[in-house]
């Protein structure tokens, strides 16, 4: 038998000129009917960084270290979901403080104005990764405005609307909450910082304002710190945040 | 009325029919956090015992949600046919499933019973079967709609291109929607999800493939899947707006569909504004709708009723509109709902055959999110099983990563698979234009070497 011809590489795919139009797949070639092995593996990849950010845990450590220029204290608390199994079936249990957490925070409770929530939600490689970069250019606004700032909240297994019941025990005028997304194909490493005036247990999406896509290849740290502290501004403005709290500047187009 | 039954002594009691369908679900984790699943694997089988017992008259006597309350409920005993329930008015839920299954019954039988059966009826048989069961019943029947071209023949295997893009930019659609025709994807449709439900950017999109189809005299259909009041206001300002079909997502429960801005009354009129456009060339198929497990429950508007039963209640609000195509979109809704492969394919095979039995032209959106214990080897099984089955349709997306939406589908790639293996060929009338452009050849092969002259008369025209 002679020797077998290989496939055609990809650069000769004819449907290349589609791809400066989509980041979608297109122009990946066929080996007969099936996805040729390089862009296989190039998928799978990146199937295999959203299933690790799924399972990341967060890195408690490395973050407190990012704030100690702040003498930000830090408060370590936990859901009531167990586990990621548990945090991936029952949601429910990742919007509520367990007992230790919540008698931690009535502990600490004060008459604040803002918190700071950070939260693993579906990807701590997120807060890890750029929740430190993102607090350096947020906190020094917060502190040049005078807001004085509760304890930063470290949450392991959360869900966002916890952060309402955690500034609610805090008594904090305001609720910040940076969460990792759920990871996308072309990005594990999102953050979405969630903002909710007047926090308190049972609020819904409509009290709370989003910023989404938060990373070095999104919306960048200084931009996304802009954004969360215009909304911080309008909030304690209007005293209210949600539907109702609009982007009168633009700031938030996409 | 209640439901018991004693294994070893223990007895089991159930306090209703709904309490006795959902203790009988196989398990998935959206009745888990519903808090309506069985308690052990003793107790599940304890309900689908009793379940296999229960006349199929006491659905009728014996509603989920009550009559008042529901316009779901009172569609489904409204337009209950008495005539046609009268052959099997006498089985149990137990005697129906070994009836679906035996060598007589075949694809006339069931659909001279279709309308004789209920959602809750099809959704109780549907628990006591296997996933083979489900394969081998819904295979049985043929559900065909047609309006450009003919969806769901024996033998027959279709796609719904799904072009999507993040900002909805029109050239970034175009290039996806030329790869997928290019890969003889889209016969069912050329279905783009929108990122914004503005009506100007779907007029433009609709506009654009519409301009493509006639250009190319493509015998397919498309649609823009906005919600239904925005396609409504196309329609009722635009006497010449291009709206193929109609879509719209629905829910089994009125509550479910109150949280989507619809109701029976909204879709009737925009079915209606639709029939008026009158553009089906072949046939007046024109609704599309998507379903999926789990969206009652989201919406906190179950009732206690389990999320199948829920589902299945679904099917009869888009029987009534003689669709073109139902798609359940299977994986998408997250693991609280369908945790992982096995509960995701368990489910897909139920809403197949659940909605065909109801006579509805079923497709699937072979799918999964990343936080889902579920991954492309889950989706080849799943995909593989539905061709088995005889499913109408499933998506075609650029390299199955849908960047719109953010989560995967099938791929192009994959509905060319599945026609290969079970040697199912595209839309007649489709696949007569594949031909005749040089992009399949008669043995339903893709021919790569028009590819590059095709393009620069598609390309040329539509991006350049």
């Amino acid at each position: 038998m002679d020797k077998i011809t290989k496939g055609q590489p990809k650069s000769e795919d004819p449907l290349n000129l589609l791809k400066e139009f989509t980041a979608a797949r297109i122009a990946i070639g066929r080996a007969g009917t099936s996805i040729p092995i390089k862009q296989a593996l190039e998928f799978k990849l990146a199937h295999a960084h959203a299933r690790d950010a799924v399972y990341s845990v967060l890195d408690t450590e490395g973050i407190l270290n990012n704030l100690t220029r702040f003498n930000l204290p830090g408060l370590l608390l936990h859901s009531k979901a167990n586990s990621r199994a548990q945090y991936l079936q029952r949601p429910d249990l990742g919007r509520k403080l367990n007992e230790e957490s919540a008698e931690q925070l009535r502990a600490n409770s004060g008459n604040y104005d803002v918190v700071i929530i950070i939260a693993d939600g579906l990807s701590a490689t997120a807060v890890n990764e750029n929740s430190g970069g993102l607090l350096k250019c947020l906190i020094p606004l917060l502190l040049d405005a005078r807001l004085k700032i509760a304890p930063v909240c470290l949450v392991e297994q959360g869900r966002v609307a916890l952060g309402d019941e955690l500034a609610y025990l805090l008594n904090a005028r305001l609720a910040i909450m940076l969460i990792g997304e759920r990871p996308g194909l072309s990005s594990a490493d999102s953050i979405g910082a969630y903002l909710t005036y007047n926090p308190k247990p049972g609020l819904t999406d409509e009290s709370r304002n989003c910023i989404s896509n938060i990373r070095p290849h999104g919306l960048k740290y200084k931009a996304a710190a802009g954004k969360i502290f215009y909304l911080v501004q309008e909030a304690f403005r209007l005293k209210l945040s949600g539907v109702g709290l609009k982007d009168n500047q633009g700031l938030l187009g996409r | 009325m209640t439901y018991h039954h004693t294994i070893k002594g223990k007895a089991y009691g159930f306090d209703d029919l709904k309490t006795l369908l959902a203790k009988a679900s196989p398990f998935r984790t959206g009745d888990a956090l519903a808090g309506l699943c069985a308690e052990s694997y003793e107790e599940r089988v304890a309900a689908q015992m009793v379940l296999a017992d229960v006349p199929l008259k006491n659905f009728l006597n014996e509603v989920i949600i009550p009559y008042e309350e529901d316009e779901i409920t009172r569609l489904i005993i409204d337009s209950h046919d008495a005539n046609a329930f009268t052959p099997v008015d006498h089985l149990t839920v137990g005697e129906l499933r070994d009836w679906l299954l035996s060598d007589d019954t075949n694809a006339a039988v069931l659909k001279s019973i279709e309308a004789g059966l209920t959602p809750e009826m099809v959704a109780a048989v549907s628990k006591l079967m296997g996933n083979q069961d489900l394969i081998a019943a819904a295979k049985k029947i043929e559900v065909v709609t047609r309006f450009r071209n003919t969806i769901g023949l024996k033998g027959h295997f279709s796609t719904r291109l799904q072009p999507n893009h993040p900002t909805d930019d029109p050239k970034g659609i175009a290039a996806s929607i030329i790869e997928g025709l290019l890969y003889a994807s889209g016969d069912a449709v050329i279905g783009i999800n929108p990122a914004t439900d503005s009506p100007a950017g779907v007029m433009q999109l609709l506009r654009m493939i519409d301009t493509l189809r006639q250009q190319f005299e493509i015998p397919i259909q498309s649609c823009v899947l906005s919600h239904i009041t925005t396609t409504l206001e196309l329609i009722n300002k635009n006497a010449d707006a291009p709206v193929d079909l109609c879509f719209q997502s629905i829910g089994g429960t009125e509550q479910t569909n109150t949280s989507f801005g619809i109701n029976l009354a909204l879709i009737e009129e925009a079915y209606q504004a639709t029939l008026s456009l009158n553009r089906g060339t072949i046939g007046n198929n024109v609704m599309y709708f998507e379903t999926g497990q789990g969206s009652a429950l989201s919406a906190n508007a179950h009732h206690g009723v389990d999320q199948q039963t829920c589902e299945v209640r679904a099917y009869a609000i888009a029987r009534k509109f003689n669709p073109m195509l139902v798609n359940t979109v299977v994986g998408f809704i997250g693991p609280e709902y369908l945790y992982d492969g096995k509960q995701i394919i368990r489910a897909a095979l139920e809403d197949h055959f659940c909605g065909k039995l109801l006579g509805l032209p079923m497709g699937v959106d072979v799918c999964y999110t990343n936080h889902a214990e579920a991954d492309q080897d889950d989706m080849d099984n799943l995909l593989t099983l539905l061709g088995v089955a005889g499913c109408n349709f499933i998506m075609g997306i650029p390299g199955s990563d849908d960047i719109m939406l953010n989560y995967q589908s099938t791929s192009f790639h994959d509905a060319l698979y599945l026609r290969k293996v079970l040697d199912l060929k595209p839309a007649p009338e489709f696949e007569q234009w594949l031909i005749k452009q040089g992009i399949m050849d008669e043995k339903g092969s893709l021919t790569s070497k028009n590819q590059a002259g095709l393009l620069s008369h598609f390309g040329g025209l539509w991006i350049k």
